[in-house]
């Protein structure tokens, strides 16, 4: 008999070498032990033709409904996979801003009105004159009103402040000649980035004139005119400009909001569950607390808002437009998913240990708090984040208590006015004008890196305190 | 056909017919009914159990054995739609009056139950779990010497010695037996309900499980389901055979092997139905 070793070094048995040992123990030709094999084998039931039809079959039905699996996988990839393409390629150009270069001399008299270099008096310096100062030697040729509105026009209103920003970090540059990259005009953006088509007239988008366009192309030839970072977008809040909106405001409202939600519905809600499925004796009472449970987390959400106008705004006049009344509205929606969440959670916990912890003597109390509630926690902690990740995307009851507002500050307090992330998505989209087309892309990205986030968190709770029994 | 009482340990004499003590008996039941909603799971059942005996319950599958067990220690107040009458007195305490602690009951009252059902804590956090909520030690070294001895008396402290703080549910289904059995002398009970305590077990380990419920014997009332007949007769000294909720017939464990004064019991014991 011959060991052939395979190559991983475990030697290898033909199966005509172990039919050899079996013929050569019965001292039978292996050709009669062949044979004999196979005779025994169509003499089962489970081998005959019938057999192997019907066998087939369940493999075929089996490998069907993978199939299925498979598609409708692939079809959610394919639809989630679009969306975000869909969405990167909107918004990235949204991350970057379109900025002139300009040798803006700081003439102490526009600047530092005052003329003592302090806070007070370069605040209430005309940097915009300076600017337009600037814009003016750039393209000295240009006279007239109308023509140097158009020149002006190439800049954003709010090109000022970030010069402004540089001087009060510097006051010692007040008097010298110095190069800043001032934030372009929307328009002029938009034409940097293609959105804007350029015109028979010489004009693009309907929105610039030949003459601007000219001095663009000026510009961009000089390499004056270039895309840098918009850092803006992460530190403002709302503007009436698209090259000035920012989405801070709409994100710290959102925390601001999400964490009045949290801090009343998660312990609420926990506590709710433990004593409903714990405690509470299962009557017609508690079953018509646990169908109405069941309902109210079907109630549409603006239903919610509702609730919030006519209570909290009307009747014990809170005020408008705040995190605080956001927070409790939206809890108030979350409430009944992270109870119901958290019953599953506790009802999963087996049986079998409640009935080893009360054999030992432990109190209800010591039950459900040794060991229930350990084991059930990772899946009430889900049902939370998820919850949660729902209340971050409302909209709509959000609308009713006027957290819709136009709102240029960044909020400082629960009772301040503020918007959130996706009534801003909301607020934008329904802006007309071009710029904010990306804006809205590039907002719905950054929120839905938030929801990515805080499911990752679920994900990672669940993982940590997960444990077998 | 040789009953399972004169096959058991060949050469050793069998336990001696124990007479029934002087002592009042421990538990005392009377007329003890059982109702899981409509079934009625234990019909009628009136049973004394005495101190320093092992009693065994014998008797097909589904008779009753373990519903009957849990009433005990009012383990079946857990139960939804359980429903127990009939008096049941545990050294003359009525165990159903509503002003009895049941947590105290059940510290007085240990169970092992027929599906091994460890924390899913450490080794160490099992067995110390029951000493730590009744307060029984006043030292963190007090307490590892009772995990200790109630590991080893459990025939199980070789093998985890080393880790202690694995969890209990790592071990495998015999070991995970054992480590509830310890978990319940942790508490040092005053009886010791057993249902089927080993059903998952090797020969050796059962020998030492049993080597075990005759040295509680000296100190404690042990209540052991077994569905061994050699078992029941190595180490008990009262035997109660149930049959369909019936308490069909209740002696000493020689009695009811070699002399059933029933015939169901008879044909129980030599195999002829199960
Ligand atoms: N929780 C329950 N709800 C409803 N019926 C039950 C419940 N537990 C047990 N029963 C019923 O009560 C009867 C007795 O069950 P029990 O568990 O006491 O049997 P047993 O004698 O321990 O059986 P085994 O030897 O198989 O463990 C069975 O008919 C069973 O169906
Ligand atoms: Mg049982």
């Amino acid at each position: 008999m011959s060991n052939q070793p395979a190559k991983d070094g475990i030697p290898l048995r033909s199966p005509q070498d172990a039919a050899g040992a079996a013929a050569a123990a019965v001292a039978l030709p292996r050709e009669a032990v062949d044979e004999a094999v196979v005779a025994n084998r169509s003499a089962s039931r489970h081998t005959t033709a019938e057999a192997e039809k019907r066998l087939r079959r369940r493999y075929a039905a089996q490998r069907r409904f993978k199939a299925y699996g498979i598609t409708a996988i692939a079809i959610a990839v394919g639809a989630l996979l679009w969306l975000l393409i869909t969405l990167l390629a909107n918004g990235l150009s949204a991350f970057q801003q379109t900025y002139i270069r300009l040798e803006v001399t700081l003439d102490p008299a526009l600047v530092d009105p005052r003329g003592d270099r302090s806070e007070e008096s370069i605040r209430t310096g005309d940097f915009g004159g300076a600017i337009r100062q600037a814009l003016r030697e750039r393209f000295p040729d240009v006279v007239g009103r109308e023509r140097l509105r158009n020149l002006f026009g190439l800049l954003s209103s709010g090109a000022e402040f970030d010069v402004r920003d540089k001087v009060l970090a510097d006051p010692s540059l007040i008097g010298t000649k110095q190069t800043f990259w001032v934030l372009a005009s929307t328009d002029v953006d938009m034409l940097r980035k293609g959105f804007f088509e350029r015109q028979p007239d010489g004009g693009a988008g309907g929105r610039l004139n030949a003459e601007q366009v000219a001095w663009f192309d000026q510009l961009k030839a000089a390499g004056d005119l270039d895309l840098r970072f918009n850092k803006r977008f992460f530190t403002n809040a709302d503007s009436r400009e698209p090259e000035m909106v920012g989405i801070l405001g709409g994100v710290v409202g959102s925390f601001l909001t999400l964490s009045v939600c949290l801090v009343l519905c998660f312990p609420f809600g926990v506590a709710a569950a433990i004593y409903l499925e714990e405690f509470a004796p299962k009557n017609w009472f508690t079953d018509l607390i646990e169908v109405n449970i069941n309902n109210l987390a079907a109630v549409p959400s603006i239903i919610f808002g509702l609730l919030g106008l006519a209570v909290f705004l009307n009747f014990f006049g809170m005020p408008r437009s705040a995190p605080l009344v956001g927070g409790i509205v939206l809890a108030l929606m979350s409430l009944p998913t992270i109870i119901i969440a958290s019953r599953a959670a506790l009802r999963a916990v087996p049986p079998s240990i409640r009935e080893a912890a009360y054999g030992l003597g432990a109190s209800k109390m010591q039950v459900v708090l040794h060991h229930v509630l350990p084991l059930g926690l990772p899946g009430m902690m889900t049902g939370s984040i998820i919850a949660m990740a729902q209340a971050l995307g409302e909209t709509a009851p959000l609308l009713m208590i006027g957290m819709v507002a136009f709102i240029v500050g960044i909020p400082k307090g629960l009772t301040d006015s503020a918007t959130v992330l996706p009534v801003q998505i909301f607020m934008w989209a329904d802006n007309p004008e071009r710029g904010f087309v990306e804006k809205t892309s590039a907002a719905i990205l950054v929120l839905l890196a938030f929801l990515l986030t805080m499911n990752a968190i679920a994900i990672f709770l669940r993982k940590k305190f997960e444990r077998r029994w | 056909m040789e009953t399972p009482f004169s096959s058991a340990q060949p050469g050793t004499a069998p336990p001696p017919a124990v007479p029934l003590p002087n002592e009042p008996p421990s538990i005392v039941a009377r007329n003890v009914n059982v109702w899981y909603g409509d079934k009625h799971a234990i019909k009628n059942v009136s049973i004394d159990i005495y101190r320093r005996q092992v009693t065994a319950f014998i008797g097909p599958s589904g008779c009753g054995k373990s519903t009957f067990l849990r009433v005990l220690n009012r383990m079946n107040d857990i139960i939804e739609g359980c429903r127990v009458t009939g008096k049941i007195t545990l050294d003359g305490d009525d165990i159903y009056d509503p002003r009895l602690d049941v947590v105290q009951l059940r510290a007085r009252v240990g169970m092992v139950f027929q599906k091994p059902n460890p924390f899913p804590k450490s080794i160490y956090d099992n067995v110390a779990y029951g000493p730590r909520i009744h307060g029984l030690t006043r030292s963190k070294k007090e307490l590892d010497e009772i995990v200790e001895k109630s590991l080893r008396r459990a025939a199980l402290w070789d093998e985890v010695k080393d880790r202690l703080d694995e969890p209990g549910t790592a071990l495998s289904g015999g070991q995970q037996q054992r480590l509830c059995i310890a978990r319940a002398i942790a508490v040092s009970p005053d009886v010791i309900l057993m249902d089927e305590p080993c059903s998952a077990l090797d020969p050796i380990a059962t020998a030492k499980i049993e080597e075990l419920m005759d040295e509680l014997r000296q100190d404690y009332t042990i209540i052991i389901v077994t569905h061994s007949m050699q078992q029941a007769a190595r180490v008990s000294q009262r035997t109660a055979f149930f049959h369909l909720g019936d308490l069909v017939e209740v002696g000493s464990t020689e009695q009811i092997f070699t002399r059933p004064q029933d015939r169901r019991t008879q044909d129980y014991i030599t195999g002829r139905f199960g």
